[in-house]
This record gives structure tokens, sequence and C-alpha cells, in this order.
């Protein structure tokens, strides 16, 4: 089914030979693939302000505008095109282009823009509904290979599902679970393409395979060679790719535009091979600076053009596409790709990694104007150079599409070549991967202890018996004795589940592109997650500080609540409540571990929703806090809306002190302001708002996503989309274009809290 | 009646163990509105003004607010200093009228002021005579809310007596306090320019004065009122434009001073 296009000879009037690495310095990157010593090594750190940049050139504007005619009809239909008949690899289609002569950075995942491609490997009925729901039939001869010739990864995982897994699944406390399609979160070292040609990349592969070859053949080892041939094959798939488009990238990139175009197809080639949930790209812009700088001391570069150069790379990053359902869109508010790159920082030996480029990656909100997509991610310091910090807080007031993460808990604890995938999941590039394990909803779960393991929708009994809970007044000691045996079974059917998925993900939907872009001896982490965290604490806060009457229905289950007397609740730093929280995180974490993981990974953990609060407080039942059935919860870590009563700093300091340690794949707290909220005059907000970022860093906060946003800009957007078409909000770990929510969700955005300053 | 009068001195001596105990509304963390960069703000409760505008009609009464000793603030504030200092920021006290506490808000500024942290007072001045120079000497920065340079406009307005906020604004002169001053725009009532010109020659005149925010009144308190069954008397009185902001804004600029 692979119809590579007849690539073109690569070109042969090439000038004499010019070292790739001329003027670069250091041997340990030279001696073995280390992309990181080679950033240390020649990056050169830039303390500057933002006064340097170029604005868009005719050209990018021209061919960003070309995309620009093709969104409406995209958001319209749901999808520009799918190609029904060719399952995506990373040589299934022949090249394609947004304008072959504009282009200065080539390569799309499929012959035409936005043109969306089938990637069957992770589940068959994944792609049927979404084809479906399109309007595409699917095509008969593909579907009969995937349903009689070759397994998919969610075929594997159902086989082996307990029913237990089943149950909670269904029921709404494991959810968002990556058993139907690509797990993600995995982030290639595509920059090692760039530096060092896939040839060399190969040769490593075959070393690190002829050392296996000399061992016994166990599970292990089996597993490992068989995955070092698939990961050498991709790579030889990828010089196929950069072929196509008539590139030899076999040898490393020889000047900026190279090495942009390198990279690119390698992130290329990982889009075509994966339909991963996130597909992140690292900590790029440092890397390119390199060799931009090198371009422009020899003048074969202007800042225009390396402008150009970024604005091409990032227009490619803005239509990755991937062909979801409508359910999967709904659930994570648009279409949302998570194509994060992580820029800033500082190093080990003290220097901040910002250089212009990290400047010029944030330009491209100005240029293209503002996208959920590259999803720009800040690593903050209070240490980084004022004019970064201060550009930073200009872009966030002007767009609201970046988020900021604390660099100072990152770096000593994986490095400095540290980068997210997804939204707030940081791990060392090239040298840790991570097995996606979405979340459990814990709100759901102490409903669950007040019943007995009954369900309080469905009246079905999901969770182990408990039994009946008596008496007219929750006791808190009880409740939270029956919570913690709820907590122990649960933790058991998650990591259960979770060794299910990963297993089978390996088998049948192998990232072989991404992992040929890791060190060998790779560091797997288990990544699972706590959904509702707010609402679980407030409700343990009402039993404790409160009087909580349950309300039975006529079949005993308690299906409401009476709340009378005041509670403490979190996001107001009083440690009463807060320290609830803070419990429940570090003592589910502490369950989790007890469990052996696919692959000895490590146990981690974040409390994160992206936009799932919406869904998950759809699936609850009142809760003891006096939030309704149905309501959405807060998103990530934060407070519940409107219960957050001393301002958005007091808020943010609650959720620092959920333990870091404890949840390292990332805590996530989104704040909106208004402009006035930060300031009277426009360099007031700014130097206010890098106050708000260093002080929130230096009192151990993790995570924040910054809106600057007015009320009524959003209200005035839900009526009149068509006036906002790049509105960009940010919601837990990503951005997106707000007039591409649901009502529900747009509702859910405008309805928390809005913190203006009076 | 100052801070420093033997009074304060004689309490301590015959009762050390009393702590200083004030009433307070609430407090909150803000930034950009209660002086530079983020902040504690404490409000005290009770004021002896009845602005026609004022958007915190919570604040007037003492008995409406919380007793609260020094030390309970300021192990409160202590949390927040790392993040206070990173922040460029610091603690105002606000109200209500803090001078109508004037032992309480002394020993808050103070207390933050040991933390090393930023200090800033926000008064409406009329109650000047109660800060003693103690006080005062805690006080990084006043925020001085100059309502009106008119005594019968002061007087319809505040329900109060103009000239000991222009003795209060005259005494932080001379002891060259810094200090920013805030003019509240309400239409129909303090927008004519000739007023505005008065204050604004007024306000220039002192020296001290670093920088001027003219507030556009808004209308976001009125929940409060109905709230509380107070009559809002301003109920037809529609928001400040952006425009009349401006024309005030230049009118205290044309005086040299920097405005906001």
């Amino acid at each position: 089914m692979s119809l590579v296009a007849q690539a073109p000879a690569p070109t042969t009037l090439d000038p004499p030979p010019r070292d790739p690495w001329r003027g670069f310095t250091g041997a340990t990157w030279s001696a073995s693939v280390d992309t990181g010593s080679f950033i240390q090594d020649n990056y050169r750190p830039y303390e500057g302000d933002a006064a340097f940049l170029a604005g868009p050139t005719e050209r990018t504007s021209r061919l960003w505008g070309r995309l620009l005619e093709m969104f409406p009809v995209e958001q319209e239909r749901g999808v520009y095109d799918v190609d029904v008949r060719v399952p995506s690899s990373i040589t299934s289609h022949a090249p394609g282009y947004i304008d072959r002569d504009a282009e200065i950075i080539v390569g799309l995942q499929t012959d035409e823009p936005l043109k969306r491609a089938i990637m069957p490997n992770g589940g068959w009925r994944m792609v049927e509904a979404a084809l479906e729901a399109f309007g595409y039939e699917p095509d008969p001869v593909v579907r009969e290979v995937f349903t009689c010739y070759r397994k998919t990864h969610n075929d594997g995982v159902f086989d082996a599902y307990t029913p237990q897994i089943l149950r909670a699944r269904k029921s709404g406390l494991i959810t968002g679970l990556p058993d139907a399609y690509g797990r993600g979160r995995i982030i290639g070292d595509y920059r090692r393409v760039a530096l060092y040609g896939v040839d060399r990349l190969i040769d490593q592969k075959r070393a690190d395979r002829a050392a296996l070859d000399i061992r016994r053949s166990t599970d292990e080892v089996i597993r490992d060679r068989e995955e070092l041939a698939e990961q050498i094959r991709a790579l030889e798939d990828l010089k196929k790719l950069a072929a196509s488009y008539g590139f030899d990238i076999s040898g490393p990139a020889g000047d900026a535009r190279e090495a942009v175009q390198w990279l690119y197809f390698a992130y290329l080639a990982a889009t075509k091979d994966q339909n991963g949930a996130a597909m992140s790209l690292g900590r790029t812009s440092t890397f390119l600076d390199v060799y931009i700088e090198r371009d422009l001391a020899e003048g074969a570069l202007t800042e225009q053009q390396a402008q150009e150069l970024v604005d091409d790379l990032v227009i490619k990053l803005r239509i990755v596409r991937f062909l979801r359902t409508p359910e999967y869109d709904a659930l994570f508010s648009g279409d949302p790709t998570w194509v994060t790159e992580s820029i800033g920082g500082i190093g080990r030996d003290g220097r901040t990694l910002v250089t212009r480029t990290s400047f010029r990656y944030l330009q491209t909100l100005y240029n293209l104007g503002p996208a959920p997509e590259p999803n720009l991610t800040v690593f903050w310091s209070p240490d980084l150079p004022e004019g970064f910090k201060r550009f930073c807080a200009q872009v966030s007031l002007d767009t609201s599409a970046i988020q900021y993460e604390s660099d100072d808990l990152m770096r000593p604890r994986w490095g400095d070549d540290t980068a997210i995938a997804c939204c707030v999941s940081p791990m060392a590039v090239g040298k840790a991967m991570q097995f996606f394990g979405a979340r459990v909803n814990l709100a759901k779960t102490l409903l669950y202890a007040i019943n007995g393991g009954w369900d309080e929708v469905s009246g079905e009994q999901v969770g182990p018996v408990l039994p009946r809970i008596h008496g007219d007044v929750l006791d808190y000691t009880e409740v939270r004795a029956r919570l913690d045996v709820m907590m122990d079974w649960l933790a058991q059917t998650y990591v259960d589940a979770l060794n299910v998925i990963h297993s089978m993900h390996d088998k049948y939907a192998y990232e072989r592109l991404e992992m040929a872009l890791h060190d060998s001896d790779v560091h797997r982490t288990m990544a699972c997650g706590i959904a509702g965290l707010s609402v679980a604490a407030d409700s343990l806060s009402a039993i404790r500080y409160a009087e909580v009457r349950p309300v039975r229905d006529d079949r005993g289950l308690v299906v409401d609540y009476e709340t009378v007397g005041d509670f403490p609740t979190f996001g107001n730093d009083d440690d009463r409540v807060d320290e609830m929280a803070v419990d429940l995180v570090h003592s589910f974490m502490a369950k989790i571990r007890r469990h052996r993981t696919y692959r000895d990974a490590e146990h981690t953990q974040s409390v994160l929703t992206i936009t799932s609060n919406v869904v998950y407080g759809k699936a609850t039942g009142n809760t003891p806090d006096g939030r309704r059935a149905g309501e959405p919860f807060a998103p990530g870590a934060n407070p519940m809306n409107g219960r957050d009563r001393h301002g958005m700093v007091t808020a943010a300091l609650s959720v620092a002190k959920l333990p870091f340690d404890d949840a390292r794949d990332g805590i996530s707290l989104t704040t909106t302001v208004t402009p006035a909220g930060l300031g009277r005059t426009r360099q007031e907000q700014i130097g206010n708002l890098v106050g708000v970022l260093d002080g929130f860093v230096a009192s151990d906060g993790f995570h924040m996503n910054v809106n600057v946003l007015d009320r009524a800009t959003l209200l005035d957007a839900m009526d009149h989309p068509e006036r906002y078409p790049q509105l960009t909000v940010r919601v837990s770990g990503y951005a997106v274009n707000f007039v591409r929510l649901t009502r529900e969700q747009q509702q859910d955005v405008v309805d928390r809290t809005f913190h203006s300053g009076l | 009646m100052t801070l420093t009068s033997p009074d304060v001195e004689r309490a301590a001596a015959v009762e050390p163990a009393d702590p200083v105990e004030g009433t307070m509304h609430s407090w909150d963390i803000s930034t950009g509105v209660d002086g530079p960069g983020t902040r504690f703000v404490l409000f005290t409760s009770g004021c002896p003004l009845r602005c026609l505008y004022c958007h915190n009609p919570d604040t007037w009464w003492m008995r409406s607010g919380q007793r609260v000793t020094v030390d309970q603030v300021l192990t409160r504030i202590s949390r927040y200093v790392p993040y206070l200092r990173a922040a460029d920021g610091g603690v105002t006290v606000s109200g209500g009228e803090p001078l109508l506490q004037p032992e309480f808000t002394g020993a808050v500024l103070a207390g933050a002021k040991e933390r090393g942290l930023h200090t800033a007072l926000d008064t409406a001045g009329g109650l000047g005579h109660r800060a003693g120079d103690d006080l005062l000497d805690a006080t990084d920065l006043v925020l001085l809310d100059v309502k009106a340079a008119d005594e019968d406009l002061y007087r319809r307005l505040t329900g109060g007596a103009l000239p000991p906020t222009l003795r209060f604004a005259e005494r932080l002169a001379e002891r060259g306090q810094p200090t920013w001053v805030r003019f509240v725009l309400v239409p129909g009532l303090t927008d004519a320019p000739e007023h505005v010109r008065r204050l604004a020659r007024f306000v220039a005149g002192l020296g001290n004065v670093e920088r001027v925010d003219v507030l556009g009144y808004h209308r976001l308190g009125r929940e409060k009122y109905a709230a509380l069954g107070l009559l809002d008397r301003l109920r037809d009185v529609p928001g400040a434009t952006p425009e009349q902001v401006l024309a005030a804004r230049r009118s205290f600029a044309d005086a040299g001073l920097d405005v906001t």
C-alpha cells in the first residue's frame, strides 16, 4: 500500500563540500550522540531585549494567508480533507506543498496541506468512527486489512482488560485512557538529525543492537532487539522521506536552513508515523540558534531571513493534523496536537539558555498572529534575563498564548536539556519517555467511598463493596478511612489498566521513529494522573468543618448532601483544607507506587485535566462541597470557580503547596486576569506580570497558564465568533482557539474566576 | 494625639502581654492596583466617610469586621515574604480608613517593614492627624485619596470636612513622604474642568507627589449596596467614559504631574 513518490535524485550540483561542523567546539558531543552537550559547548546566551526582531516578510504573510483562507472551510466541515485509502507511514505519501516556490522549509504529512491521513495501528474503530462522522466512506480494502489481517493496539488492549477495568472505565472513574488512539507524550530528539545526519544515528543504533546480540534471548532482550530493528528501519524511511523532497539528510546539516529543514523532516516523520495524543517538539530554539548565529557571522543570513526560517517552521507546526472523532475533539476542545516547544531556562553552569532564537519563536505570535500551536512553553526562573522576561510578559498580555513552567523545579531533577511533552510533563530530551496514563476522577472516588463502591449516577456496583454508611451526618474520620480503601482499589485497577495499554501499544503501535531519536537505554515513567482534586479536598473540608447530611434516594444511595455551616476551601492559602489536598496527592501517589509497572517504569502522576474537567464534571453526581451534579470541575489543580477569595496569587500559592515530588508529571494552574488587574499602564502591567511569575516560581509553583483577557471580549466572541478567528485562550496545559470550543466549554472559561484586582 | 504619645507606651508598660488588636474586613493579594507590584493588602474595617461613590460600602462599619491581632496579620504576611519580594511588591494597609485604627495600622506597617517589605498606606487623609511620625516612618508610600478640592463638594461627596485632608497632604509634603494621589472622576460631580484644574494645582504644589492615578467611577460596587440594603445614591450616574478620564489626566499632566 506504500506509494512513495519517485524520489528525485539528490541534488548533484553541490559546491565543494564544506565542513558541516565548522566553527563548533567541544569533544563530548562529537564522540557520542549528545545534543545537550553540543548546545552547552556552542550556544551564545542573549541578555538583551526584543528590539532586534523582524516583522513578517511579504512572502511569509502570503504563505500564511493561503492557509488562513483554508481554515474556515476546515472548521466548517470539521476536516479539510481526508485520504481514506492510504494509511499513513513515514513514506506513505508523495511530497506536498502549500506553495512550492514560496516555501523555505518543506514537507507535509500528506500530499496536500490540511489533508489528514488515517493511522489505523492505534485502532480501526476510531478511524472508522472519525471517517463516518465527517462523511467519508472507509476504504473496504483498508478495513479488511485492519479487521482481518493486522491487529491493532485497540484490539490488543481489549483482549487483556479485566472486567474490573472495564467497569471503572465505563463509569467514568478512569477515563481518557490511550486505549483507542496513540499515547503520544514522547519527544524524539529531532535535533539529532540536524546535528549528526541520519547515517551516524543508524550506526549508533547498529552498535546498540550488536551489544544485545551477545545477550541471551530473554523476553526483554528479544523485545529490545526487535525495537532496535524497527528503529533502524524508521531511520532509513526518514532518509527516503527527505529524498522525496529532494534532500539528502544522511549527513549533518551544513547551515541554518538545512538545520531547520533536517529537524523538521525528523518531526514530520514522527507525525506521519504516529497519531499521538501529544506530539511535542522538544527544546529546539537554542539549538537552532547556534546554526543561525554561525550563518549570521558568515554573512550568509540576515535577521529578516533568520526570522523567516522560524516563521516558516512555525507555519508547518501550526498545520499538523490528525484524524480524530468529534467526541475526542469535544473532550479536548478543538483539535489539539500539543506541538509543545520549551523555551528559555537556565543552564547547569548558570548561564541563561535564552538566545535570540528564543525571542524569534515568540515573535511568530506577532508575525503570524496568535495561535494555540505550537504550544509555546517558557521555562521560567527569576534568574532569566530581564529583557526576555519582559518580552514574555508582553506576549502574554497581547496574545494569552504562552504558558510558564518552573525551570527551577525541573533543572535540578532532569538537567538543563529538559522539555515539556503535552502540557506539563517534563522529560530529558532523547533520554526519557513516558507511558501516558490520562487520569482518574478523585471526586467520584470520594462518592464511591461514601456509597460503598456503588456508582451514584448509574447505581451499579463498580468499586469494592463497603458497608452502607449510616447516620444522619457524615463523619470525617469514617469517610477518610473509606476513601483510603477506595483509593487502594483504584490505584491497583488503574496501574493494571495502564500496564495493559502500554504493553499493547509497544506491540502494535510502537513509536519506531520517535524512539530511534532516543538513547537506546531510555528511562521510562508511568504517568498516572488525578482530576477533581479541589472538589475532593473541599468536600472533605465540608465534612470535617461543616455539617454534611447525606440525602438518600429510594435505593438507599446517597445522591445529594445538605451542608450547613462554613468550611475552608482550597485556593485561599488556608492550611486546614490545603493540607487535605496535599494529603490526597501524596497518598494516591504512594498507593500508585505500590504496584509494579510495565517495563519497570518510574511511577509519576500529574494534576492536570486539560479541558476534560467539563466531561468529568458531567459524569459526577452532587458532591458534599455543594457542587451540583454535572457541574464542571475546576481545571487541573485549580481551586473551584469562585471559591478563591483572596486573589489570584493566593490561589496560586495554595496550588504551589502541592508536593512536586509526588506529582512530577506536572501540576497545572490556569489563571485569568484582566489587563487592568495587572496595573495602570502597559509598562506597569508587563513589570507586574514578571513579578507575579517570579514570585510564583520563588514560592515553588510549577506551572501557570496566563490569560490576560476581558470578560466582555469572551462574551462578545461567543456571540460573534467571526470577529475573533484567532482569539486564543489558555486552558490547563495548552491553548485553544476560543471560537472552536463547544458552547459549554466557552461558558466554563467565562465562568472561571476572573481576577480583576478589584 | 499621635502614636508616639505616652498613651501607647503606658499601655505597653501596663499590659505587656496584651496584643495590639484591630478590626479587619478582609485581606487579599493583588497586583497593580494598591501600590507597586504584587501586594498583600489588608483592608481594615470602619470608615468615618460615606463617599457617594464608595465601591466597598461593606467596609464602613467597624463592628462588621473581624477582630485580629497584629501578630495574626504578620504571621499571614510572613508566608508571602519570598513572593512579595520577588514580585517587587509589598504590603498595603487599606480600608475602610486605616487611620481609624492608627495603633493597629502602624504596628502592621512596622512589622512588614521589619520583614524587609515595601509598605504603603492607603488613606483618605481626613484622620491624618492620628498618624504619628512612627507610623509614617514605617510607611514607604502613601496612597492619598484626595476626593475634591472644593470644601462644599467634599462635604457633599463624603459627608466629611476637607481641611484635615489638605493639612495631612501638606504634612506629608513637609516630610518629603513619597505619595501617590488618587482621584476618582465621577461624571457630573467631580469632573468640572475648573475643579480638576484647582485640585491639580494644589497637588502639584506639594512637591512630594510621584504620581497621580485618575480612576474613572465604575459601577461594579452596585450589587454590594443592594446586598447591604443601602441606598445607592449614584444609581443614576453612569460610569466615567474614557474621554472624561483622559481629560482629567490631561489637567494633572498640564500641572506638571506624572499621571496614569
